[in-house]
């Protein structure tokens, strides 16, 4: 079977993030931002597939764009479009962002430009069919101390959550 | 031309599924086959619902149009081809008129993966149910987004229910999908598989359905998910999305014509993707009943009749209500039709006497009855439950259904290990 990693789908996918990333910021009704932040993500779950990570492609769309935007649409719906409209779109932070921003710009060019060394010379043949079977040796295996503290971190969220929402429990 | 041709014919010795086989034509001819019967499934559905749910409240149901009013849904489609499409002033028509769109595109695009036969598939894909669980969660977007874009009251309100509801049942159903995932890790090698096609492989190779695994753990895995399943779907008694006597008709009430006809087209084959991913995962797939209680060659010769003589029997039930159909010269078309039926279900069903054709299509033949079972359940539900309170819904979904998701993945890992170390060190 020819390859789907062409140079054509990665520039596609990657045209189709950026139109979604820039509708994000650029929209002033919170709903539309949160649907192109969707489109962003669910290609962003296609360069998934085309790097050989089938299952992390999967569990973006379950979790990203399935649960997470959900509940994020499900809050952005109650608030008043119009008022929300009125609110100022730039906060005291700006210029945090700003200087965070060129860095990171910055950053990327300088790897462009000269960060030929850091990448291996070849990619590693990938075997899309192990895929799953190598993150769960990995999690479970290798990062398993790790995994359980993101866990415990994520329970802990939970019932902090639980906790300022009940008045009583 | 003649290199066109050969492409054709070399998927015929194949025994991959055109996706796998990377051919293209087959795979649009599967497409093609997969679109075709799906949509003759909904309208029969549709006409189905009607009949069960009028004769289980002691109605005829339709009569008028056709015998028995077999043609309604075709009225009825047309009836919504030539409404009027309206869209609300203050509507966000954008959103608006994509969201049908999204529902639709997550509820047809499911069925890439769904393995009729070991090689009638669109395509395999080693993610498989996770594909079908991602993609069909998507369409929870597509309701939301109708709900908000009418700008009206019932159908945000039907939205917000809609998503909270199915966020949370996904969970629950996630966690009996798990434990089924684990069983097919029962092998040699102790590596189990995501892809459709391999867990009905699991199943064959393990010589058990998982419903009958580990009993009672299997069939409780597959009762969460039966339970969760309905939730998803937005179907009674969990149809707190459409709930008709407090929210009109819920997040499409501000949808008429084609629209409308998408909503509940993408309703339907969202209910027929559920179904078969239960009946993947539980019942066997494609597998005929007992194949190794009853194996060899006898047991294979009169299970490889029973496509043909279902069809008869309908036939046969089409040639009973013909002969009782009224005498007046009225009746006479309709009578006529009837009889037509009956002849178009017995020619199938003596097409499908044919060996070479039945050993073809008795595995589609054993997976869509398996399917046709559960499709029939949901209307019996609907006749038979009343919709419940939503927050009788969410009490079920995570103080009930989680837990005992929970459990019942953990005693499945645990009974897992145990049978590898212990009784087979």
């Amino acid at each position: 079977m020819a390859p789907v990693a062409t140079p054509f789908f990665f520039y596609l996918l990657g045209g189709i993030m950026l139109l979604g990333g820039i509708l994000v910021i650029t929209r002033r009704n919170p709903v539309h931002s949160a649907l192109a932040l969707i489109v962003t993500l669910l290609a962003q779950a296609s360069i998934y597939l085309m790097l050989y990570a089938p299952f992390v492609a999967g569990v973006q769309i379950i979790l990203y764009a399935g649960g997470i935007m959900v509940l994020f649409l499900f809050v952005i719906m109650l608030v008043s479009i119009d008022r929300a409209g009125k609110e100022r779109q730039l906060n005291s932070q700006w210029i945090v962002g700003t200087i965070a921003a060129i860095a990171l710009g910055g950053l990327f060019i300088a790897v462009y430009a000269k960060g030929s060394g850091i990448f291996p010379e070849h990619a590693l043949p990938m075997v899309e069919n192990d895929n799953t079977q190598n993150i769960a040796n990995m999690l479970y295996g290798q990062y398993m101390f790790a995994f359980e503290i993101a866990s415990l971190l994520l329970l802990v969220a939970i019932i902090g959550a639980v906790v300022m929402a009940k008045k009583k429990i | 031309m003649n290199h066109l041709y050969e492409y054709i014919q070399s998927y015929l010795k194949s025994d991959q599924t055109p996706g796998a086989a990377g051919n293209m034509f087959w795979v649009l001819v599967y497409i093609m086959l997969v679109f075709a019967a799906l949509s003759v499934a909904v309208i029969a559905m549709n006409w189905l619902e009607r009949k069960i749910l009028a004769h289980m409240q002691v109605r005829l149901g339709p009569m008028r149009v056709g015998p028995h009013g077999l043609l309604q849904p075709i009225a009825d489609a047309l009836k919504l081809l030539l409404k009027e499409d309206l869209i609300p002033a203050e509507a966000d028509a954008l959103i608006f008129w994509v969201a049908p769109f999204v529902v639709v595109l997550a509820a047809f695009t499911v069925f890439v993966v769904v393995p009729f036969g070991p090689t009638h598939a669109i395509t395999d894909m080693n993610i498989g149910i996770l594909f079908m669980l991602g993609v069909s969660s998507l369409s929870v977007l597509g309701i939301v987004m109708a709900g908000w874009a009418s700008n009206s009251h019932y159908p945000l309100i039907g939205a917000l229910r809609s998503s909270a509801q199915m966020v949370s049942y996904e969970v629950a159903m996630g966690l009996a999908v798990v434990s089924a995932i684990l069983m097919t890790s029962l092998n040699a090698t102790g590596t189990g598989t995501l892809s459709m096609i391999g867990i009905v492989q699991a199943q064959q190779a393990q010589g058990e359905w998982f419903i009958f695994k580990f009993f009672p753990l299997g069939l409780i895995a597959f009762f969460i998910f039966a339970v969760a399943m309905i939730a998803e779907t937005n179907r009674a008694p969990f149809d707190l999305a459409e709930a008709e006597s407090e929210l009109t008709a819920g997040f499409h009430t501000e949808y008429s014509g084609f629209r409308w006809s998408l909503f509940f087209l993408a309703e339907y084959s969202a209910m027929i993707a559920v179904s078969s991913i239960a009946v993947t995962l539980w019942l066997g797939g494609w597998l005929r009943p007992f194949p190794n209680l009853l194996s060899g060659r006898a047991a294979d010769l009169i299970f490889s009749l029973v496509p043909g003589a279902t069809f008869l029997f309908l036939a046969a039930m089409c040639f009973f209500n013909t002969v009782r159909m009224p005498k007046h010269p009225l009746f006479r078309v309709q009578t006529m039709g009837l009889a037509g039926f009956g002849v178009v279900l017995a020619l199938v069903g003596l097409v499908l006497f044919i060996p070479a054709v039945s050993f073809r299509v008795q595995d589609v033949f054993w997976f869509s009855s398996k399917v046709a079972v559960f499709m029939y359940f949901y209307i019996w539900y609907r006749g038979t439950f009343p919709r419940y309170r939503f927050d009788q819904l969410m009490q079920i979904g995570w103080k009930t259904l989680l837990p005992m998701g929970l459990g019942v993945l953990i005693l499945t890992a645990s009974v897992a290990l145990l049978q590898q170390n212990l009784w087979h060190p």
